[in-house]
């Protein structure tokens, strides 16, 4: 049997982190990394921006602390982000040790740029391929470590649990098709977010919340679930993500007028160089909103793909563009055919990032014994109702980081794993896979599920949400489930049949979309990126918690827990 | 050097076909001047027989020339010559990449480099020619 | 009007029941922002579902979807259609691979040899994380990002007809990583990383066909890396033969 001291799903930048941190805690831990595609190819590959840290002598922990807090409308817990803002420098430096190649300033140093709703400069960042810079360093580092065990292009289909305590997965080799136990004393979930429900997402084809849904369907809750982030600047069609950064080294927005439209809303005054928190460097949730009030007033560009308006960085120069941005040029020249130093690049609010996930700790560990999360899949939470951009980076680096020395700490404290029982419920899930999937004979197409899930999700829980349109999806979303019994799959070969990978991250994709739906609807309030027509304001009496949506064969049921609040008391958040 | 990986069952290991270099006109680039070598290599077999026939009187070296003088030779020589030509213009486009050239904190561009090396190249030749038209 | 088409010629392979691959034509929409991933995803979703290709972000970042596209190495997310009209257009998994199934090769030998080129900073001293980061100047930055820019999409593998004559060659990508180790500022790894560059599996295999670098879709020029290798290997062995201790200090 393939046996673990520590297994992490997953083997993204919070996975690989994790990881390394077990590794290094004791020498006589086994580590797996198990993970449904090689680790260089995992999401965090796509991340541009950058990565918040306190770096310089003009910040301070607490200023990190507040803008987080005051970006995420309050509903952070605070003693979680004053560990993020404690550990995150540490982090940075380390992985500046281990090779990531951080943008520099003259004198050596690592540079910081600006981000939306940051008070002071402390993003750093590789041109805007951090994520890219951030995931290579961290896989080629992970190779150091021959104790790290990968398993690549294995996919956990489901969590085992002997008497209320996690004792590995069930995982399917995707090259022979054989569903193998993999034991470990303590796994840790760091598969990343899920926007994959949303037709139109900066996600990647992978994002299909599997993480959250394999510990969701163990019973473990997923929190703040409704807070799902837009993110202001996407290319039409493909949905491919331009990054804030370009808005940092000061790039305008600009509606069919050519007119820098956020003044409008509470962002000005308008000025040639960006000013923290002003303009185009207000935070993620509040541009989008402003998009569709603008496209509400008529004043956006129609275009085959929707509505959209102008990202304007020709003022920048081709110098600039080349130095500080030079993937938002290469991406917007080979899927547009617009050059940005000389063309407005169109974008429009685009699905990007599930603030909620995995309920955590502080520790990354969740409320069944063994098992722990980190990253985009987790929520511990930091970023409240909205995070800000900079922010995931970093955040993947700390809670990975910790999550991977708890569970190692756990791991060395826990007797040897009895097997003959896991096998058995690996055998199960087998049994499980073969009667639902490779010998049903159902008539439902995946991709038409899959389609309707995602209209669905696009209508309900956009920008703006209702109480009937949320009604109507979660209707959907229910009756797309009693559909997908009967899914029935053309390729029924062992080897490689992502058709049936396809649907397992269906079913994972399904349990998603109804956290969400469920979640929000019982919101009655607008929060961050959780904005309400029926409900416009923030109600901190009613709805100054978390809420935690638990797996019932019915469907979600939402309850609640209290959000900490350290030193910062709510306020109104006004920019 | 370890060995190469055991094949593994189930995978189809493609087999490159004999005739792989037809593929691409890269590849086929590539072969000319691999091919090249082997003329250059002749050429230089026949100056080495030239010098040392010269070295066994006027007679010999005459006799050598004249047999140098036939239509095949002549046609041989042509062709090496174009060869010679290709193989050093492909030759010197590889010093730019091969040699990182700094001025301060930039790096001068590859063109750059390898112009000055074709400049350089061409001073050279004029020169050899000059030397060679002023004796004669 | 009719709707307008395309024809994919898409290269099969089921393991347990084909003895050589066969190509199957498949008649997609042509829509003039559809990329070739575009049209294999319509294929898998509407058409046959037992298509096994890999793909995952779909913005030339991630290095999955790599195929053979008309005979030439593309990332297919990167392939628009209507740079092969009228088609039709030939797809193929990536050249020289081993294929595991349709459009997926197996890459395990370049996992392999990535992690035996060292690709991790290597110091004699740590220093502590304390105090601080460790100082490079943009020129500094500037010497090995190039080579720090590989996606390991194996377009290059695929484009190396000496790594399809002799699979041992370590190749373009893992050599340009482990070059771009020996290149950073903050690396004290050269003397354990070099020797491996410059065995007899490593630079000394490449005879400069120099197609990894035209098929590179992130500039990495992994040619440049291994030619100067290549001259930094040949200074290191005249230097070991001309001076008494290898001409290291």
């Amino acid at each position: 049997m393939l046996q673990h001291d520590v297994l992490v799903i997953g083997g993204g930048g919070a996975g690989l982190r994790a990881a390394i941190a077990a590794a290094e805690e004791s020498d006589r831990l086994s580590i797996g990394v198990l993970s449904k595609v090689y680790p260089m190819r995992s999401h965090t590959v796509s991340a541009e921006g950058g990565t918040a840290a306190v770096m310089r002598e003009n910040d301070h922990l607490d200023f990190h602390a507040k803008d987080t807090i005051f970006g995420g409308d309050f509903l952070s817990d605070q003693d979680a982000v004053e560990v993020f803002v404690r550990e995150a420098p540490a982090e940075v430096i380390q992985l500046e040790h281990w090779g990531c190649p951080w943008s520099r300033d003259p004198d050596g140093r690592v540079s910081v740029r600006p981000f939306g709703g940051m008070t002071v400069n402390r993003t750093l960042y590789a041109a805007d391929k951090t994520g890219f810079h951030m995931l290579h360093a961290l896989f080629q580092t992970s190779l150091k470590y021959e104790k790290i065990v990968r398993y690549d292009e294995w996919f956990a289909t489901s969590l085992l649990v002997e008497d209320g305590k996690v004792c590995g997965v069930a995982a399917l080799n995707l090259h022979d098709g054989q569903v193998s136990p993999v034991t470990a004393k303590a796994v840790i979930i760091c598969t990343g977010g899920g926007g994959r429900v949303y037709p139109f997402t900066t996600n990647a084809a992978i994002k299909t919340g599997d993480g959250m849904a394999l510990a969701y369907r163990a019973g473990v809750p997923l929190k703040d679930m409704e807070f799902v982030q837009y993110h202001p600047t996407g290319l039409p069609g493909t949905g491919i993500l331009i990054t804030e950064a370009s808005r940092s080294e000061g790039g305008h927005l600009k509606n069919k007028d050519g007119y820098r439209y956020l003044q409008d809303y509470g962002l000005g005054p308008p000025t040639d160089k960006p000013v923290h928190r002003k303009m185009e460097l207000g935070p993620r949730d509040i541009l989008s909103r402003c998009h569709i009030q603008e496209y509400q007033k008529g004043r956006t560009f129609d275009g085959p793909y929707g509505h959209y308006v102008h990202l304007d960085l020709r003022h920048l120069g081709e110098k600039v563009i080349d130095k500080q941005l030079p993937f938002v040029r290469e991406l917007t020249r080979n899927y547009v055919g617009i050059d940005p130093v000389h063309e407005p690049i169109p974008v429009r609010p685009v699905v990007h990032y599930m603030m909620g996930g995995i309920s955590t700790d502080l520790d990354g560990a969740t409320v069944l014994p063994g098992l722990y999360a980190a990253g985009e899949t987790a929520c511990v939470s930091i970023n409240g109702a909205n995070r800000l951009g900079s922010n995931s980076l970093t955040e993947l680096l700390v809670f990975g980081a910790r999550a991977g020395r708890a569970a190692a700490r756990d791991a060395l404290g826990r007797p040897p794993i009895r097997s003959n029982p896991l096998a058995q419920l690996a055998a199960d899930e087998r049994r499980r896979l073969n009667e639902r999937f490779l010998r049903a004979d159902g008539r439902e197409r995946i991709a038409e599920i899959r389609e309707e899930m995602q209209k669905a999700m696009e209508k309900g829980l956009g920008i703006y949400r209702d109480r009937a349109t949320m009604q109507e999806t979660c209707k959907t979303l229910r009756h797309l489930r009693e559909r997908f019994a009967h899914v029935g799959l053309m390729d029924r070969d062992a080897v490689f049949n992502t058709e049936l990978i396809a649907a397992l991250e269906l079913e994972s994709l399904l349990h998603v979309a109804e956290t969400i739906a469920h979640s929000a609807l019982a919101r009655e309030e607008s929060r961050g990126a959780h904005t309400r027509t029926d409900f416009p304001k923030r109600d901190d009496t009613r709805f100054l918690k978390h809420s935690l949506a638990t797996h019932t064969p019915d469907g979600p049921r939402i309850d609640y827990s209290p959000v900490t609040i350290t030193r910062w008391p709510p306020e109104e958040r006004k920019y | 050097m370890s060995a190469p990986p055991a094949p593994r069952p189930g995978l189809y290991y493609p087999k490159m076909p004999a005739t792989w270099w037809l593929r691409r006109p890269a590849y086929l680039r590539f072969m000319l001047r691999e091919v090249s070598s082997v003329f250059i290599a002749i050429f230089l077999a026949v100056l080495m027989v030239q010098v040392y026939r010269a070295g066994q009187g006027p007679e010999a070296y005459a006799a050598f020339l004249e047999r140098l003088a036939s239509p095949g030779w002549i046609a041989f020589h042509a062709v090496a010559l174009g060869f010679a030509l290709y193989h050093s213009v492909t030759w010197l486009k590889l010093t730019a990449v091969v040699q990182v050239v700094r001025l301060g904190e930039h790096q001068v561009p590859p063109r750059l480099v390898a112009a000055g090396a074709f400049a350089f190249w061409g001073i050279l030749s004029l020169a050899i020619l000059f030397a060679v038209l002023l004796r004669s | 009007m009719a709707e307008e088409t395309i024809t994919l010629e898409v290269t099969r392979y089921r393991p347990r029941e084909d003895r050589e691959p066969r190509a199957q034509a498949f008649t997609v929409p042509y829509r003039k922002d559809w990329v070739v991933l575009d049209a294999l995803n319509h294929i898998k979703d509407r058409v046959d579902g037992t298509l096994t290709y890999r793909w995952s972000c779909r913005m030339g970042v991630c290095g999955s979807c790599g195929m053979m596209v008309n005979g030439v190495p593309k990332l297919t997310c990167a392939a628009f259609l209507r740079d092969y009209l009228p088609g039709p257009i030939r797809v193929e998994p990536l050249a020289y691979f081993p294929v595991i199934r349709d459009l997926v090769v197996d890459i395990e030998d370049f996992m392999g040899k990535l992690r035996r080129v060292m690709p991790w900073i290597i110091r004699r001293t740590e220093q502590p994380l304390t105090a601080g980061e460790y100082r490079q100047t943009p020129a500094q930055l500037e010497a090995y990002k190039q080579f720090s820019m590989c996606i390991n999409c194996m377009l290059c593998y695929a484009a190396c007809p000496v790594y399809g004559l002799s699979p041992l060659f370590i190749g373009p990508a893992a050599i340009a990583l482990g070059y771009r180790y020996n290149l950073d500022s903050r690396d004290e790894g050269y003397h354990l990383r070099q020797p491996i560059l410059a065995e007899a599996v490593g630079v000394w295999q490449c005879t400069f066909v120099g197609e990894c670098s035209a098929v590179c879709p992130k500039g990495v020029d992994p040619a440049a890396a291994i030619q100067r290798s290549k001259v930094a290997g040949a200074k290191d062995w005249f230097l070991s033969i001309l001076l008494p201790r290898g001409g290291r200090s």
